[in-house]
């Protein structure tokens, strides 16, 4: 077992235990505080994807969050109004029609995204999702239907066949069983043919091309297999706040998810789970001592860019193993 | 003589006033290594980067096995079956050298969107990969990421991916640059064997591998071929003679 094997199984453990032993103590809220954790270390999994293996700087994937977030609104809104859809289609308080529903939706609009902004590379690849990000963001906080500037709430919680998920614990099972599942396809994908070719497209896209393989279509598959997954945390992130506001998909969201896999270790399996941790803890910890906690964020996150390129993971696993 | 596997015709490409290919056509024959010499500065790199597909000519024709390939990007010509290495090397350097021809192997087989059978334990890859790092020599660092190659090391690791591909035809551009008289004098015995598997366009600055592997040569000067033939018509070539080798000699 490798030491970054052992690093993410302790990981893994701290994660589950914690809101495990919470729950024992009838401390709800650091259960509730780890389903955070959990979910946006999901979303950061899925950008973890682009960015860390494909080496694709997206500034837009609040989009692909928001759009998750709200599909879940959207769909529990209707179902609780008893209102179709639209053509006759009845809204859903069933979390896994509702997680199919924004992974679809989440792909859907990825794919135009990205055969758009994977024509240009670098600051122009930045700015353009950033751009496609904000136009979808302004969408929403003109669109009064759903809520406009306000947000939609969900007023219950959407229901999973056979647990109840009103209650924090299993609801934090929910999301930490989804995201090991995440995990696993992020691992099955970078030991992959098509994870080798997305590697070698961030190391080297004239050698891939040399060879006959199309960095385009290998990166636009990763872009829009990227943002099913950060689309599917949304989902449940407005689950978890029953909640859903433009805020979800505005450019700091996007912000905070490059943090988080910056904090963890970029490209690294647990990388995003790291960052998740860190983030959200500092945001609770100093949050709790002043609002100006971000200021102390930015100190870590100096210090991580100009002294410990590989992250938390990087600290405590050294280099990643060449293959 | 047979048909031309790759046939150029009139190939032009400016940068601004530059005229970096003036009017270029060129045949590269079955079974044949064809030299491409010329001064520095004089477009051969240019001309390689035009055939391969990563800068588009202005005009002209690019006939590969008889069918006109100017429209197709690098990747399709790859597919197509025309291998290229680099003038300075080109390579996936996280990889190790064997994930490197590995990516070549499942480049030609054409499975780069398979997302759950694992490379690493792919006998299917490694095998064949392995295989090319020991026809090339360079099976004992077949575990070293391509960093940590020694130069000579990657011009190895440049032939041994394209040879990886089974290609119809190859382009090397200066594969023995930079490598001492030992290593150039191995290469261009290892390339003089290669003219069989497939026809080579070859670049070379190293006139004794020239020489020594060359059916016919080209001779490039200003974007222009100012003589084409074999080694004793260029070498003879009074005007070859002017404006290149007299220079060297």
């Amino acid at each position: 077992m490798t030491r970054e094997t052992t690093v993410n199984l302790l990981i893994t453990l701290l994660l589950l235990g914690l809101p495990l032993v919470a729950a024992g103590m009838g401390e709800p809220f650091y259960v509730t505080l780890a389903t955070r954790v959990v979910v946006l270390a999901l979303a950061a999994v899925g950008l973890n994807l682009a960015l860390g293996l494909g080496g694709l700087l997206s500034f837009g994937h609040a989009a692909f969050f928001g759009l998750g977030g709200y599909v879940a609104g959207i769909l529990a809104t209707h179902a609780f109004n008893a209102e179709p859809l639209f053509a006759g289609i009845p809204g859903t308080t069933s979390m896994p029609l509702i997680w199919l529903a924004a992974v679809v939706v989440a792909g859907l609009v990825a794919l135009p995204i990205g055969a758009i902004s994977l024509r240009t590379t670098g600051v122009y690849f930045i700015m353009i999702t950033l751009a496609f990000a904000q136009m979808i963001y302004y969408f929403a906080i003109s669109w009064p239907a759903y809520g406009g500037e306000d947000g939609l709430s969900i007023y219950v919680r959407n229901a999973f066949p056979g647990i109840n998920t009103a209650q924090p614990l299993p609801y934090f099972l929910i999301c930490f069983a989804v995201l090991m599942a995440a995990l696993l396809l992020f691992r099955l994908v970078e030991g992959s043919r098509f994870g080798s070719a997305l590697q070698a497209a961030r190391q080297n896209g004239v050698r891939l091309a040399a060879v006959g393989i199309p960095p385009f279509q290998i990166r636009l598959v990763a872009f829009t297999l990227s943002a099913m997954i950060t689309g599917l945390a949304g989902a449940l992130y407005a689950d978890l706040n029953r909640f859903v506001g433009p805020s979800m998909l505005s450019w700091h969201m996007s912000g905070e998810l490059m943090v988080l896999i910056i904090l963890g270790g970029k490209g690294r399996l647990f990388g995003p789970v790291a960052g998740a941790m860190i983030f959200v803890c500092l945001e609770y910890v100093l949050g709790g001592i002043t609002e100006r906690w971000q200021f102390f964020l930015g100190l870590i996150l100096l210090g991580i860019v100009l002294f410990a390129r590989g992250g938390l993971l990087g600290l405590l696993s050294g280099k990643p193993r060449h293959v | 003589m047979s048909e031309p596997i790759l046939e150029i015709r009139d190939l032009r490409k400016s940068f601004n006033a530059l005229k970096a290919t003036d009017g270029v056509s060129l045949d590269l024959h079955p079974g044949q290594i064809h030299a491409l010499i010329g001064p520095n500065g004089a477009g051969k790199s240019t001309l390689i980067h035009q055939i391969s597909g990563s800068l588009a000519a202005d005009s002209g024709t690019i006939r590969f096995l008889g069918q006109d390939i100017g429209g197709l990007d690098m990747a399709a010509r790859a597919r197509l079956g025309l291998a290229r290495s680099f003038q300075i090397s080109s390579l996936a350097q996280e990889f190790s050298a064997l994930r490197n021809v590995m990516l070549a192997i499942q480049a030609k087989e054409g499975s780069s969107f398979r997302f759950f059978r694992q490379v690493a334990s792919d006998r299917s890859l490694i095998d064949p990969a392995m295989a090319m790092l020991e026809r090339v020599g360079l099976a004992a660092r077949a575990k070293v990421p391509a960093a940590e190659l020694s130069h000579g090391e990657r011009r190895q690791l440049e032939i041994a991916i394209a040879l990886a591909l089974s290609p119809k035809a190859f382009l090397f551009d200066e594969p023995m640059a930079g490598m001492g008289p030992e290593g150039s004098k191995q290469l261009t015995s290892f390339l003089d064997g290669l003219r069989h598997e497939a026809p080579m366009l070859l670049v070379e600055h190293d006139m004794d591998a020239v020489f020594a592997l060359a059916d016919r040569i080209s001779v490039l000067v200003y974007g222009r071929i100012i003589a084409t033939g074999t080694v004793d018509e260029i070498r003879r070539d009074p005007d070859v003679r002017r404006a290149y080798l007299g220079e060297t000699a």
